[in-house]
């Protein structure tokens, strides 16, 4: 899950219009850029599309991180592939945004002056290759627990970019068991790496679908628009019901002593996250957030004088071409 | 020298340059000016790995001792690469990348063209599928250098810089010697030196377009597709790059 804790707007608009729109999202309409939309929606899927692009900008980077130490040629060509793909859902994701009225270069800067966030999950540090198994697994898993139903969502460009993406997201989740199931069948060091990745990333996982939103007024209103299709409770325990028995497969341990099936629910009991640690991560204090947003920034401000002559000699060619005619 | 060692050594020469630029260029994910710019590198250094499989899996089968692509990534130490010097210099500013590149990319694309006939069929085979790509690859590095050249007054300082510190690299990819000789007596593959006038028209023409000035110098650095002689600049490469391999050895990936 790429957006987290996403505020929807409150909306004044005139009475009758609101409920023409609402009676369209029922009845299953999509929304498209030049309909008419209540101001609300607009700002709160600007918010979220932004954000989400955001992640998969970001999101390149604690992959990044190991493409040049990749063990294999096949396995740095399958991660060079992912991460690409990555840099490209930024790229439709930010094309969707741009229909509601903000340009990307808006975007981007809010990104950089911290005005806009981008999923918790990448402010953890990638440290073993295992990292890459697990990220696939169990970061691309999630994304792929909440992307799903926002195929459906109402907004078109939103839905039409989800339906894109989710086909390479599960590419992607493949890869990363794939990744997985060699270090756990491997050497004793390798499946050391692998417990060792699990153990990190398991509760991190869990928080990308944010805290539970049962009394959230916010997310009623965003799932009533169909901008948010489930609750973060629904979908967390989505995720640990499927991702439980994978890690058996493996023969890892997942790091929860509470972690228990339940007969009665037909789903997995389990232990929450430590919600302190996900908002110290939202405010700037997770292992990583300096180092994102300074590599960030860093590409950003080096990549200046690239933007500007490149932009200066199609002015020119196209000066020249006028003066040819 | 035998035609077999001669052969291992022309796909080392040909596998090394994809596999240490492809490296290089993999170096720039996520960091790159812009989005679109991100996405281009990635393509690029993806093409690049997928030829050096190629050229470097041929090479371990005509080596006989059944050393997998791999092995000859991950397990060779430097004086046994043989790229040539532009290759394994560093990244620079994204000016310098491009340069470099472009460099690189109208000496590959001419090669590749002629090795797509190549008496070889294996190689032309590999040379037939790698052609298609590098020259989009030069399509667009020579594009970029362009735009930058004739820029701004900032990018076509940078350009001009990058092209002054990469000139004295390039030379080294048209250099005969015993290896060029018995592979262009085999038919397998051209003498260097026989791509050189192309090769000269067409960055001439780049360079015009790009208003960048070409340094009045024909010196070239030698040493590195006979291994005789790297830059400083491989040696910390391979040990991120062979990293894991090295560390944990007999390990399954």
């Amino acid at each position: 899950m790429y957006a987290q804790m996403i505020k929807s707007e409150a909306t004044q608009e005139d009475p009758e219009k609101l409920a023409a729109f609402q009676a369209r999202i029922d009845a299953g309409e999509k929304i498209e850029p030049k309909d008419w939309m209540p101001q609300g929606y607009r700002k709160t899927l600007i918010r979220q599309i932004g954000q989400h692009a955001h992640s998969e900008i970001v999101g390149q980077l604690p992959e990044g991180n190991w493409i040049t130490r990749a063990p294999t040629l096949e396995r740095k060509a399958i991660l060079l592939a992912k991460v690409q793909d990555e840099a490209g859902h930024g790229l439709y994701l930010y094309c969707a945004a741009e229909t509601l009225g903000v340009t990307r270069d808006e975007l981007t800067e809010m990104l950089l002056d911290g005005r806009m966030k981008y999923s918790s999950i990448f402010n953890y540090p990638t440290l073993t290759w295992a990292d890459m198994g697990a990220v696939g697994w169990l970061v691309d898993g999630a994304a792929i627990m909440n992307q799903v139903p926002l195929q459906r969502t109402s907004f078109g460009p939103y839905s039409r970019a989800m339906i894109r993406i989710c086909k390479e997201e599960s590419f992607h989740q493949r890869q990363g068991y794939d990744i997985m199931m060699k270090m756990a069948n491997g050497t004793p060091a390798q499946k050391k790496m692998a417990q060792d990745a699990l153990n990190r990333f398991w509760y991190p996982s869990l928080m990308m679908f944010g805290p539970s939103d049962k009394e959230s007024v916010h997310s009623e209103q965003s799932m009533a628009w169909k901008i948010k299709m489930n609750t973060n409770d629904e979908l967390r325990q989505k995720f640990v019901d499927q991702t439980v028995p994978q890690a058996e497969y493996l023969g890892l341990t997942v790091p929860d002593e509470n972690l228990k099936w339940n007969e009665e629910t037909g789903h997995y009991d389990f232990s929450q996250p430590d919600w302190s640690e996900f908002f110290d991560v939202l405010k700037g204090n997770g292992p990583c957030n300096r180092e994102r947003l300074a590599a960030r920034n860093k590409a950003w401000d080096d990549g200046k004088w690239v933007r500007d002559g490149l932009l200066a000699h199609a002015e020119k060619k196209a000066a020249r071409r006028v003066a040819a005619e | 020298m035998t035609r077999d060692m001669a052969f291992f050594e022309f796909l080392l020469r040909m596998g090394d340059n994809t596999l240490v630029l492809g490296h290089r260029v993999s170096e720039w994910c996520g960091h790159a000016p812009v989005l679109e710019e991100d996405i281009a590198l990635a393509n690029t250094a993806l093409d690049l790995i997928g030829q050096t499989q190629m050229w470097l899996g041929l090479a371990g089968e005509v080596e006989g001792q059944g050393r997998s692509a791999d092995d000859l990534a991950m397990l060779r130490d430097a004086w046994d690469f043989r790229n040539v010097l532009l290759a394994e210099q560093p990244n620079g500013d994204f000016g310098q990348t491009m340069m470099r590149q472009y460099l690189f990319d109208q000496a590959h694309v001419l090669l590749l063209e002629k090795l797509a006939g190549s008496s070889d069929e294996r190689v032309a085979a590999i040379a037939a599928k790698s052609v298609k790509e590098v020259a989009y690859h030069v399509e667009r590095s020579r594009d970029t250098v362009i735009g930058l050249g004739d820029g701004t007054s900032e990018s076509h300082r940078r350009m001009q810089a990058a092209l002054d510190l990469l000139w004295p690299y390039a030379g080294e990819m048209f250099t005969d010697d015993e290896v060029s000789g018995i592979m262009a007596g085999e038919g397998i593959a051209p003498e260097p030196s026989s791509l050189r006038a192309a090769w000269d028209a067409a960055v001439q023409q780049t360079m015009s377009e790009a208003t960048l000035v070409i340094p009045d110098s024909d010196f070239a650095h030698a040493g590195g597709k006979t291994g005789f002689r790297h830059t400083e600049h491989l040696g910390h490469m391979l040990t991120q790059m062979q990293w894991l391999q090295r560390a944990y050895p007999g390990a399954r990936w």
